[in-house]
């Protein structure tokens, strides 16, 4: 009995992949086969759709601009979140309760309900269309999730490190860098992970708020489709490319997934 | 919780986060306020309306559609994920080698993007070129998502199962993991069977972790709105039309700003109405 537990992970797995292997086969194959014929595996394998992307630059801008505002909006989310979180594991101070829950209920808010209004204040700012606009967009639901995080991590350490290091003659601010950080290192590791996530995988308002110069990826595909008929072969490689990012990023952060999630309160 | 000293000057420590979510929170959505109790016919001329898109939106049968589908689609995702995620976190290797191998593979759907994720299952289950379109047709059963509601809808679910059931898997495993090994043995030695290690020990291990899978799940499969957006249009028809694509569709389409901000607002009260009955009840249940 016990033996054949793996199994159930394993056609988890093997579900999880076919989705994925079809988008691959489809990225090698011309549009041309993928319309004709019908194969398991590509017969007429072909680089043209990924030399194409890497050589188009309305292409190749796509990803730089997400990774781009994908970065920014990691490093505010986590940078703000960091002292919030602390204040909120640590303190208790007039309204925090409701502050707490009010920062939560703006990772409820549907970004459909945001799309408009969002778009008008970023104009009325002359942020349309920048980096920096989808990456403070994104602050709405991705600093809430930090701060909750966060604080799940950092409420699992001792309140006797901060008293030592403060015995010690350690000042707030260099306490909190020197000392602090360092120990919630996994927290912070899991936070980046799921900011970069929600950030890189949200589509609605970052379309919303770009036209050109800071157009996602994933805009350049839908548009594409639209526009130059249906280069299914193309939009497949494109799809493939934008899966490699997310997984360096789960590569990386592997060892702390499983005991980041276990050690905070997420 | 009360271990925490007061300090008022925390305030300050907090501001960064406050002034930055308020600023895209409160500014937008004051602008959907104001225009959910006015008219305009162009050139920002405004007049106030009252309650009437209010009025409108929950009387209209479209609204209605929209959100029945909604809820039915949440609470199949729901049945079937949390079930789902916690019976393959069960039976994942807890150390070793494969650990890591199931981690990343099983992580992989959720750092997609959404409209990706849309594409894929569209080129998946198209019943020309579609491995999952051809193979079903192939064994018999009729298939096609773009002109049948009810494949749309199964479609639909399965790619939001594919998309979000690791989700779960991840945090229950999580929960698993933080069990000490000695309540094992001590089950093991009073001669406990699997589902008395489950129900007495694992699921009040999990508790917390489910609490918060639960609670993304229901909020995220509420406002799902790109990926079915890719997959089906919202079709055939308006049958895979949830309340976001409704949104949207009212207020980009056919630019209705007074009751698309209605809709907007009663939209999100909704959700947070079931998450603060939720929050509640769980934080009911922890104090006893």
């Amino acid at each position: 009995m016990r033996s054949f537990k793996w199994v159930a992970p394993l056609l988890y797995i093997v579900f999880l992949m076919l989705p994925i292997y079809w988008l691959l086969n489809m990225s090698f194959k011309t549009t041309n086969e993928i319309l004709g014929a019908f194969s398991l595996w590509p017969q007429d394998f072909t680089l043209e759709n990924y030399k194409k992307i890497f050589t188009d630059s309305t292409w190749y801008t796509g990803y730089i601009n997400s990774l781009t505002y994908v970065v920014i909006n990691t490093v505010i989310s986590v940078t703000a979140a960091l002292p919030a979180a602390y204040a909120f594991s640590r303190y208790q101070f007039l309204g925090d309760k409701h502050l707490f829950f009010w920062l939560l209920t703006n990772r409820m808010a549907p970004p459909a309900v945001f799309a408009l209004p969002f778009f008008q204040l970023y104009s009325a700012m002359n942020l349309f269309d920048t980096h920096i606009a989808v990456a403070l967009a994104h602050c709405l639901f991705n600093i809430p999730l930090a701060v909750w995080i966060l604080e799940g991590f950092m409420s699992a350490v001792p309140k006797e490190l901060d008293e030592t290091a403060y015995v010690d003659g350690y000042s707030f601010p260099r306490f909190f860098v020197k000392i602090f950080i360092p120990t919630i290192t996994a927290g912070i590791g899991v936070t980046a992970f799921f900011c970069f996530m929600f950030s890189w995988v949200e589509l609605l308002l970052a379309k919303n708020l770009t036209s050109v110069a800071a157009k996602p990826i994933a805009a350049t595909m839908t548009r594409t489709a639209s526009t130059a008929g249906y280069e299914l072969g193309l939009l497949a490689a494109a799809g493939t490319l934008t899966i490699v990012p997310g997984a360096f990023v789960i590569y990386f952060v592997r060892h702390y997934i499983a005991k980041g999630f276990a050690l905070g309160r997420v | 919780m009360s271990t925490r000293t007061v300090n008022h000057r925390a305030w300050w420590l907090v501001a960064p986060v406050v002034v930055l979510v308020a600023f895209n929170a409160l500014i937008p959505m004051m602008t959907v306020v104001n225009y959910s109790f006015q008219e305009t016919f162009g050139d920002n001329v405004f007049f106030f309306e009252g309650f009437k898109w209010y009025e409108q939106v929950l009387t209209s049968e479209r609204f209605h559609a929209s959100f029945v589908r909604q809820i039915i689609f949440t609470g199949v995702i729901l049945a079937i994920e949390i079930p789902l995620g916690v019976a393959i976190a069960l039976t994942m290797p807890r150390r070793g080698p494969w650990v890591s191998v199931c981690l990343v593979l099983m992580a992989l759907p959720l750092l997609i993007p959404w409209n990706v994720v849309g594409a894929m299952w569209n080129i998946f289950a198209l019943p020309e070129i579609g491995l999952l379109g051809r193979t079903v047709n192939a064994m018999g059963i009729a298939y096609n998502f773009t002109q049948d509601p009810a494949s749309a809808w199964i479609t639909t679910v399965v790619m939001d199962v594919w998309h979000w059931t690791s989700l779960v898997v991840l945090l229950a495993y999580a929960g698993l993991c933080s069990i000490p090994d000695a309540y094992y043995q001590a089950a093991k030695i009073d001669g406990a069977s699997a589902w008395a290690v489950f129900r007495h020990i694992e699921l009040p291990k999990m508790k917390r972790v489910l609490t918060i899978a639960i609670l993304l799940r229901f909020m995220d499969s509420f406002m799902i709105y790109t990926e079915p957006f890719v997959l089906t249009g919202g079709g055939p028809g308006n049958t895979t039309t949830f309340l976001s694509i409704d949104l949207v569709k009212a207020a980009l389409g056919q630019f209705d700003l007074g009751p698309a901000a209605a809709m907007s607002l009663v939209y999100f009260l909704i959700v947070l109405l079931v998450c603060y009955v939720f929050f509640t009840a769980v934080m009911r249940g922890e104090e006893r």
